[in-house]
C-alpha cells in the first residue's frame, strides 16, 4: 500500500515539475508577447483623441445599450485613401527585395568559397563572418555615414584617384540605404548558405566533371539546385527584417526614402496618432505573415529531420 | 590557380573587405585630431579624453550594461526552460501556440514589438496603475521577451543533438526527473546557456528601436544617446566609443578562438 502511494506521489511530482517548466515561459509569453499584440489590434480599430492615452476605449458603457464594443475601420480606410501609405509599403517591399537580391549575389560566392576552404582557414573565415554581429548594429550603420558623406572618405578617394571630378551625392539617398542594408544583412545570407553548401557531397561534382560537364554546367545543374533550401533560408532572413527596418533609412536615407518602419515610428512619435500607427503595424504584419509562416514551417521541418 | 578558384578567391577578398573596411576606418579616424571628422588632422587621443569626461555617455553606458546583464540572466533562465519544454515534453496543452510564440519574436519587425509593448504598458497602467513610470523596468521586460526566444532556439538545437538515452538510462536506474535535469541535462547544455547569455547581452546592448518605444523620460540607454547624436551628423567622440566597443569584441573573440583552438588540439591528441 505504501509503495503504491509513493510511486503515485512520484508521478504526481514529476507531472508538477513538467508543468512548472512549461508554465513559466508560457505565462511570460502570453503576458508580454500575445497580449500586447491583441492590444495593438484593438487600438487599430479605435478613434484618435487628444487625450492621454490618445485613443477611444474599445468598450463603452452607456445607459441605453449597456456595454457595447466600439470599433471603426476609419484607420484602415485612411491607409488606403492616402497614397503615401500605399507608396511606402510598395517602396519598402522594393527596397527589401533588391537588397535581398544583392545579398544573394554577393553572399553566394563567399559562402561557397568558405565551404570549399581547407579546415583551419574555414573556421577562421566563418568566425570573421560572425564577428560583425557582435559589434553594435547602430555603430556599423554609422560607419557608413563618414564614408558616404559629400566630403566623405569615398568621395575623397574617388576625387584623389581622378575617377570623378565632382563629389557624388550619396548620403541621404536610396543608394546609401541599399549599401547599408546589404552591409548589415550580408552575414544573415552567408551563414545559412554556408550551412547548406558545407553538406554538399563533393563526389557528385567530381562525378559530373569526370563525365565531362563544364564547371558552369556543374554549378547550374548540381550545386545550385541542391543549395536551394539554403538560398530560401538566407533570402527570408534578409527580406523579413529588411522590410520593417528603421535605423538604416533613418540614418542613411533622405527625407524622400519612404520605408514602413520609419513611417510607423514617425506616425507614433511625431504625429502621436496611435490608432493609425497601430493600423500601419497590423498591415505590415499582414504583409509579413506569408514569409514568416513559410519560414517557420521550414525550420520545424529541418528540426524534425534532425530528430 | 584555375579560373574558377580565382573568381572565388576574389569574391572572398571583396566580401571581407566590404565587411571590415568601414569598421577599420572608424577605428583609424577615432585617433584623428581634426574636428572635421573625415579630414585627417594628425594622430591624437583627444576624443577619448572627451569621451571619458562626458558624464551623459558614461551614465547611458552604465545603464545599458545593467539592463543587459539583468535581462540576459532572466532571458537565459526563461529561454532554457522553454527549450527544455519544446524538446523534452512531447505533449502539453497549447503546444502549438507555445511554439509559435517562441519563434515569432525572432522574425517580428522591431517597430511592431516596440509599439505593442508600449501600448501594453500604457493599458496596464490605466488598469492597475503599474508601471507608474516607464524606464529601466519596462526596457528590461521588453529585452527579456525577445532575447528568451533566441536562447530557446540555441538550447533547443543543443538538446536535439544530445543523446537522449543518457537521460533515459538515469531515469531507468531510478533517478528522479529533477535530479536528471540537474545532474545530466543542465551540465550538458551549459555551454549553450553561456552562448545564449552572451547573445542576449549583446542583443540588449544593441537595441535602439524597442528601447525607444518602451522607455520613459528618465532612462536613456547608450544606443538611444548615440542615435540622437549621430542623427545630426558625425560625432568624433562616437568614433572613439565605437573603437572601444570594437576592441572589447575583438579581445573577446580572440580569447574564444584561442580556447576553441586549444580544445580542438587536446581532442586530436
Amino acid at each position: 500500500m505504501s509503495t503504491v502511494l509513493t510511486s503515485m506521489d512520484a508521478t504526481f511530482r514529476e507531472r508538477l515539475w513538467k508543468k512548472f517548466i512549461v508554465f513559466i515561459p508560457y505565462l511570460w509569453l502570453l503576458l508580454f508577447f500575445l497580449t500586447p499584440f491583441l492590444i495593438v489590434l484593438k487600438i487599430s480599430f479605435a478613434d484618435p483623441l487628444v487625450a492621454q492615452p490618445p485613443f477611444t476605449p474599445l468598450f463603452q458603457k452607456s445607459v441605453e445599450t449597456g456595454l457595447s464594443i466600439y470599433t471603426t475601420f476609419d484607420n484602415y480606410l485612411y491607409l488606403f485613401q492616402d497614397s503615401l501609405y500605399l507608396v511606402t509599403y510598395i517602396n519598402s517591399v522594393k527596397l527589401a527585395f533588391i537588397s535581398t537580391c544583392f545579398c544573394l549575389m554577393i553572399g553566394y560566392p563567399i559562402a561557397y568559397g568558405i565551404a570549399r576552404s581547407p579546415q583551419p582557414t574555414r573556421n577562421i573565415l566563418l568566425l570573421m563572418v560572425v564577428v560583425p554581429f557582435w559589434i553594435s548594429f547602430l555603430l556599423r550603420v554609422y560607419a557608413w555615414m563618414g564614408i558616404l558623406k559629400t566630403k566623405g572618405l569615398l568621395n575623397g578617394f574617388l576625387l584623389w584617384t581622378g575617377i570623378i571630378d565632382q563629389p557624388l551625392e550619396l548620403l541621404y539617398t536610396d543608394t546609401a540605404v541599399y549599401i547599408g542594408m546589404i552591409y548589415s544583412y550580408l552575414p544573415f545570407m552567408i551563414l545559412p548558405l554556408y550551412a547548406n553548401l558545407e553538406k554538399l557531397d563533393i563526389r557528385l561534382l567530381e562525378a559530373a566533371a569526370d563525365l565531362g560537364a563544364r564547371p558552369w554546367k556543374v554549378f547550374k545543374d548540381i550545386t545550385f539546385p541542391l543549395s536551394i533550401p539554403g538560398v530560401i533560408a538566407g533570402c527570408l532572413l534578409v527580406f523579413i527584417p529588411a522590410i520593417g527596418e528603421y535605423v538604416i533609412p533613418a540614418l542613411l536615407g533622405g527625407a524622400d526614402t519612404l520605408m514602413i518602419g520609419r513611417l510607423l515610428f514617425d506616425e507614433f512619435f511625431l504625429n502621436r496618432d496611435w490608432p493609425v500607427a497601430s493600423a500601419v503595424a497590423i498591415v505590415l504584419l499582414m504583409l509579413l505573415v506569408l514569409p514568416i509562416v513559410y519560414f517557420q514551417k521550414r525550420q520545424n521541418q529541418e528540426l524534425l529531420e534532425q530528430q | 590557380m584555375n579560373k574558377r578558384s580565382t573568381f572565388i578567391f576574389s569574391a572572398l577578398c571583396f566580401g571581407f573587405a566590404f565587411l571590415y573596411i568601414p569598421i577599420l576606418l572608424v577605428v583609424i579616424y577615432s585617433f584623428n585630431d581634426s574636428r572635421l571628422v573625415t579630414i585627417w588632422g594628425g594622430w591624437s587621443i583627444r576624443w577619448y579624453i572627451e569621451l571619458f569626461n562626458n558624464d551623459n555617455i558614461l551614465d547611458a553606458a552604465l545603464l545599458s550594461f545593467r539592463i543587459a546583464a539583468v535581462s540576459a540572466t532572466f532571458a537565459t533562465i526563461m529561454g532554457t526552460l522553454a527549450g527544455i519544454a519544446l524538446t523534452r515534453i512531447r505533449q502539453f496543452r497549447g503546444r502549438l501556440l507555445f511554439t509559435g510564440m517562441i519563434a515569432s519574436p525572432l522574425v517580428m519587425p522591431e517597430v511592431i514589438t516596440g509599439l505593442s509593448l508600449l501600448l501594453f504598458f500604457v493599458s496596464l497602467q490605466q488598469l492597475i496603475g503599474w508601471p507608474g513610470q516607464r524606464g529601466i523596468t519596462t526596457i528590461t521586460i521588453a529585452h527579456i521577451t525577445f532575447s528568451m526566444a533566441y536562447v530557446a532556439v540555441i538550447i533547443q538545437s543543443r538538446l536535439t543533438d544530445m543523446d537522449e538515452s543518457i537521460e533515459e538510462a538515469a531515469l531507468d536506474l531510478g533517478a528522479k526527473p529533477i535530479r536528471v535535469l540537474w545532474d545530466i541535462t543542465l551540465p550538458i547544455i551549459f555551454p549553450a546557456m553561456i552562448s545564449g547569455w552572451l547573445l542576449s547581452f549583446t542583443l540588449s546592448l544593441d537595441d535602439l528601436v524597442i528601447a525607444s518605444f518602451v522607455s520613459g523620460p528618465g532612462a536613456t540607454t547608450l544606443p538611444m544617446l548615440i542615435f540622437s547624436k549621430v542623427r545630426l551628423g558625425i560625432a568624433p567622440d562616437i568614433n572613439a566609443l565605437a573603437t572601444i566597443l570594437i576592441a572589447v569584441v575583438a579581445i573577446g573573440v580572440s580569447i574564444a578562438g584561442w580556447v576553441m583552438h586549444q580544445q580542438s588540439k587536446t581532442k586530436k591528441a
